[in-house]
């Protein structure tokens, strides 16, 4: 009986959790007129498709996806590749003053980014980087470089040193001990670091509100919020929106869910 | 080894060249234009400690921080304890009992929230809390129309809710760090446990929690930086209002960058924001440390 309790609390915990997930899709199904009638938590009569439309032409979704593909792309390759050099210099070249080193790193990953933001606005301006992509691709490289440097550091310490000596003595440098041995070897690390800096780049809010302000450049959660923010939707045309952003954080998560719960324990602790 | 190692840092160049551009300088140009008055074009006029002392006269600003108590209370504390008995309910109970596999499902739906981009969580929940929404829809069809209420709209209110959507959001992250700290626990001292006939709740307490102390600290540490750093939730729930009631610093902060046009004292809130976090983290890993050695 006491089992059963414990059971049913936890299937009520996953309706609650899950509530508003339905909530949003049985109502990005009703035509404006039915919502009107029968309100929020009725059964839709039947699809009605053309509030999704009707949101995906007027905020031009496509092209915000593209978007968010992009920078979110651009940034996880080549926030992986900065993280591989950084932790092949501090991890197996145990260069001097390495703990200061990824200190610093880590200071980039622990502030607030308000503390940056108006500084990176004012240099974007500066740069002609502003309400482009490849500004907001160059802050985030780093960002999450940073955390990459510190997670491979600690595993590249552990790189078997027999590797590296025999790359050695077969008369490969120091790039081609990286390029042949030490990325090959540390592929499945690099395939968890992709994933996750692809979605945190897609995630991300506060940056990327403040310096992508055209619709040409703007990602999915930014077009999204600011919409929100204007309150210029009425409550189907919202939850047309809100089914469009979640959509794609749901095909991630059912396409990476090992990798996601095996690589937040792993960034959690070592 | 025989291999020099200044060669190396060749490979740190492009790492570092970034990470000095994009985090180091702006931090110092904040921390310069926090002792300036300016408006973002301009000159910046030299005013010294003038924005800190006003800082600490500015009532929104002190509000701005007793809220952000209440953020850390919904995205660290509650998120934590709510996570242990989850994860240990999941763990020792239902994996055991209907299969790893319901506890993982089970698990999924919990962490779900967490892959969702914030400011989408945001929207889903101030459509769900609007005057007209599904709370108010649902509270009057099971006969407690009397309870409800302009949930974001209603000063008195408008915290809480968004705490209570702050709990839904982070809850799951806890749940999946405790129940891998669970695989890595030693089962023979639950056995022992069990034999010495400790109920389950005493297990819990004396045998599963004290095991993952270092989940525990790092789960509280990044879920109160995450919380002292909100800002999307606001933004698309409340826009720090009404009357300022959900207002946080890194929002105020922003108020004064792009609203207000004040950036020297918005540089200055985000610096403040910015030395708590660096003490906070600092203090828990000197106490996560010392209870390894200990």
């Amino acid at each position: 009986m006491k089992r059963h309790v414990t059971l049913w609390s936890l299937i009520v915990l996953a309706v609650v959790m899950l509530a508003p997930f339905l909530v949003v899709a049985l109502n990005a199904l009703k035509s404006p007129a039915e919502y009107a009638a029968d309100g929020p938590l009725s059964f839709p009569d039947g699809v009605y498709l053309q509030g999704l439309i009707d949101f995906w032409v007027r905020v031009g979704f496509g092209q915000k996806l593209l978007n968010s593909v992009v920078i979110s792309g651009s940034v996880a390759v080549l926030a992986v590749v900065i993280s591989v050099l950084n932790a092949y210099a501090l991890g197996i070249g145990r260069i001097r003053g390495r703990t200061w080193i990824l200190v610093a790193f880590l200071i980039a990953n622990t502030l607030p980014q308000e503390a940056l933001a108006y500084p990176l606005y004012f240099l974007a301006n500066e740069t002609g980087l502003y309400d482009t992509q490849l500004g907001v691709i160059i802050i985030f490289t780093i960002i999450q470089a940073a955390f990459g440097t510190y997670l491979l550091s600690s595993t590249f310490v552990g790189f078997p040193h027999e590797l590296l000596e025999a790359a050695y003595l077969d008369g490969a440098n120091k790039w081609q001990t990286l390029v042949r041995i030490v990325v090959p070897i540390s592929r499945p690390t690099l395939g968890v670091l992709f994933v996750f800096f692809f979605i945190w780049t897609w995630n991300e809010f506060f940056l990327p509100l403040i310096l992508l302000i055209s619709n040409d450049t703007q990602t999915v959660p930014v077009a999204l919020g600011v919409l929100q923010g204007q309150r210029m939707m009425d409550a189907t045309m919202t939850s047309a929106s809100a089914l469009l952003g979640v959509i794609p954080a749901i095909a991630f998560f059912l396409i990476f869910q090992r990798t996601l719960t095996r690589g937040i324990t792993a960034g959690a602790v070592k | 080894m025989t291999r020099g190692r200044g060669n190396y840092l060749l490979f740190l160049i492009p790492g570092a060249l970034l990470l000095i551009a994009v985090i180091l300088v702006p931090f110092a140009m904040n921390i310069g234009i926090s002792f300036t008055q300016w408006s973002g074009a301009g000159d910046p006029k030299w005013t010294g400690l003038d924005n800190y002392r006003r800082l600490f006269a500015d009532d929104v600003f002190w509000a701005s921080f007793r809220h952000n108590l209440g953020l850390v209370v919904a995205m660290a504390i509650v998120p934590t304890v709510a996570g242990l008995v989850i994860a240990a309910a999941l763990f020792d109970f239902v994996a055991k009992r209907f299969g790893t596999r319901a506890a993982s499902v089970l698990r999924a739906c919990v962490y779900l929230p967490q892959v969702l981009p914030i400011a989408v969580a945001g929207i889903v929940w101030s459509w769900i809390l609007a005057p007209e929404g599904a709370v108010n829809e649902l509270l009057s069809a099971v006969g407690l129309g009397s309870l409800a209420q302009n949930w974001l709209g209603d000063p008195d209110v408008a915290l809480w809710s968004v705490m209570g959507v702050m709990v839904w959001i982070q809850v799951g992250y806890p749940v999946v760090i405790f129940m891998a700290g669970m695989q890595r626990a030693d089962p023979s001292l639950h056995e022992a446990a069990e034999l010495d006939g400790a109920a389950w709740w005493g297990r819990f307490w004396h045998v599963t929690v004290p095991q993952l102390r270092p989940e525990v600290f790092v789960v509280l540490l990044t879920c109160t930086i995450a919380a002292l750093k909100v800002f999307g939730p606001i933004y698309v729930l409340t826009r720090g209002g009404p009357g300022g009631s959900t207002n946080v610093p890194s929002y105020y902060s922003f108020q004064n960058f792009f609203e207000k046009t004040q950036v020297g004292y918005g540089a200055a809130i985000a610096t403040v924001l910015t030395v708590l976090i660096l003490v906070l983290t600092t203090v828990f890993l000197r106490i996560q440390r010392r209870g390894e050695h200990a």
